[in-house]
């Protein structure tokens, strides 16, 4: 029912599937701080069509991401109606200048070029990453990430428990279910119908067994681990770990050369907003 | 030594595994309130208790890896300055573990007062201070908007782990053995 709600690893032999789930990591983190601090238009209308292409490289079907399209979609134009509400003159202050479109500048409701450009700017902004991050999420093996995190650095202890999270979502979903179910059938209502409070009333019968399940849950996992004597080495070897080849270098040599562009032009803007009102 | 490394192993599982848990209710326990992006919190009503039994770096790594893991797969990718606060909230419950001191079975009144007095002004500084200046500063997005969702966040949060949050603490006090609860017999 609520499968496809949920995005997934799904193998396939593309180019993206093939590099190493570290190369993926560092290039998706890299590229979205790039994009996440600069307000560059071109920059950022760049790396949308980059991300696209890789989108297209990756071969990734429509119907595989169209519902999570779709709640993207709707959050970024519900922000981006908020921005306006809130500061319809925002526009101007950043950039200075005024090119009215609709309505004066003294009224609180107007519409400027400067704003429409500075939510074009935004809508970049929400939506650059999400090829990237569906890339991600569907070409990188879950148990591969752990070993990724692992090597990029991070404790292996958190990329273990990352890894236990990766592995326990869909056991703690399907525990949610059942419990749901159960207690349905015992006579609470928790959907759309009911009204806030029974609803309120039915999740946290939902909640309370699911919590104290899993609490259980993580006693026996970890006397588990403990047996197998987990965290005795300083270090740990990874099944899932691919060594990188020579497209690993390649990828990486262009992630990087993408995220200096992106620094050189706060340079040459001088600072983080590109202005094209005022030249 | 052998009982220092378990509580280790324990932290990284409850980490792990409270990241799923968090993960589950974020997506598929949330009640609306019309503001985009905020919703009456269950994940955070369930945080205290994570904290309380295995402390801040369990409880502050879950919620960081839960909500980065649903933001990921919800909204495409991860709003960090939002991840971040989460984290730090997640922290700062776990440092309330030794006041609480949820393992001895005893949860008086005064504990409880203290722990939501405690909790809505970590909230306060969380998601009145901290979120909305991050997304100026890092996102640029106008002062308004962001103080009136960062607003909106404090109520709510501070409201699901004073209802939620409270009521797990009490159910989970009561299944631990009180302390002193021996007695000898004359």
């Amino acid at each position: 029912m609520n499968s496809q709600l949920l995005i997934g690893y799904n193998a396939k032999n593309t180019l993206l599937h093939h590099l190493s789930g570290s190369t993926k990591l560092i290039g998706f983190v890299a590229l979205s701080i790039i994009g996440m601090v600069t307000y560059d238009t071109r920059f950022l209308i760049g790396i949308f069509a980059f991300s696209l292409v890789l989108f297209k490289i990756s071969k990734i079907t429509f119907s595989e991401v169209a519902l999570v399209l779709k709640v993207i979609i709707a959050f970024a134009a519900l922000n981006l109606i908020m921005v306006y509400v809130f500061a319809p003159g925002y526009g101007m202050s950043i950039y200075g200048t005024q090119h009215m479109i609709l309505g004066k500048s003294e009224n609180y409701f107007n519409l400027s070029w400067e704003e429409l450009f500075y939510i074009f700017n935004l809508f970049l902004k929400y939506t650059f990453a999400v090829p990237l991050a569906l890339i991600f999420l569907i070409t990188t093996n879950p148990s591969e990430f752990a070993a990724s995190l692992s090597k990029v650095g991070i404790s292996y202890k958190i990329s273990y428990a990352v890894e236990i999270a990766l592995r326990y979502i869909p056991n703690v979903q399907r525990d949610f279910r059942t419990i749901s179910l159960a207690q349905q059938a015992r006579g609470y209502e928790i959907s759309q119908k009911a009204k806030l409070w029974p609803r309120i009333i039915g999740n946290a019968q939902i909640i309370l067994p699911l919590i104290f399940t899993s609490l259980e849950r993580i006693e026996v996992i970890s006397q588990a681990m403990e047996l197998r004597r987990f965290g005795c080495g300083k270090k740990r070897t990874w099944y899932m770990e691919k060594p990188f080849g020579k497209n690993d270098y390649l990828a990486l040599t262009i992630v990087s050369l993408i995220v200096l562009t992106g620094i050189a032009l706060f340079g040459l803007n001088g600072g983080r907003f590109w202005n094209p009102f005022t030249r | 030594m052998s009982n220092k490394g378990n509580n280790s192993i324990k932290v990284v599982v409850a980490t792990g595994i409270g990241a799923a848990i968090i993960f589950v209710l974020m997506k598929f326990v949330a009640i609306p309130t019309g503001i985009p992006n905020t919703q009456l919190n269950v994940a955070e009503g369930f945080l205290p208790l994570l904290g309380a039994i295995y402390g801040p770096i369990a409880a502050g790594l879950a919620i960081f890896i839960g909500h980065t893991l649903n933001d990921f797969v919800t909204y495409g990718s991860p709003w960090w300055t939002w991840v971040i606060t989460d984290g730090l909230v997640g922290v700062a419950f776990g440092l309330a573990k030794n006041k609480l001191d949820i393992q001895s079975g005893v949860l008086g009144k005064g504990k409880l007062i203290w722990f939501n007095i405690y909790q809505i002004i970590v909230n306060f500084v969380a998601w009145v201070l901290l979120a909305p200046t991050g997304d100026i500063i890092i996102y640029h997005e106008p002062a308004k908007k962001v103080f009136l969702q960062g607003i909106t966040t404090w109520i709510i949060n501070s409201l699901s782990v004073a209802i939620i949050g409270t009521i797990l603490l009490v159910l989970y006090a009561k299944t631990r053995t009180k302390r002193g609860s021996l007695k000898k017999e004359r």
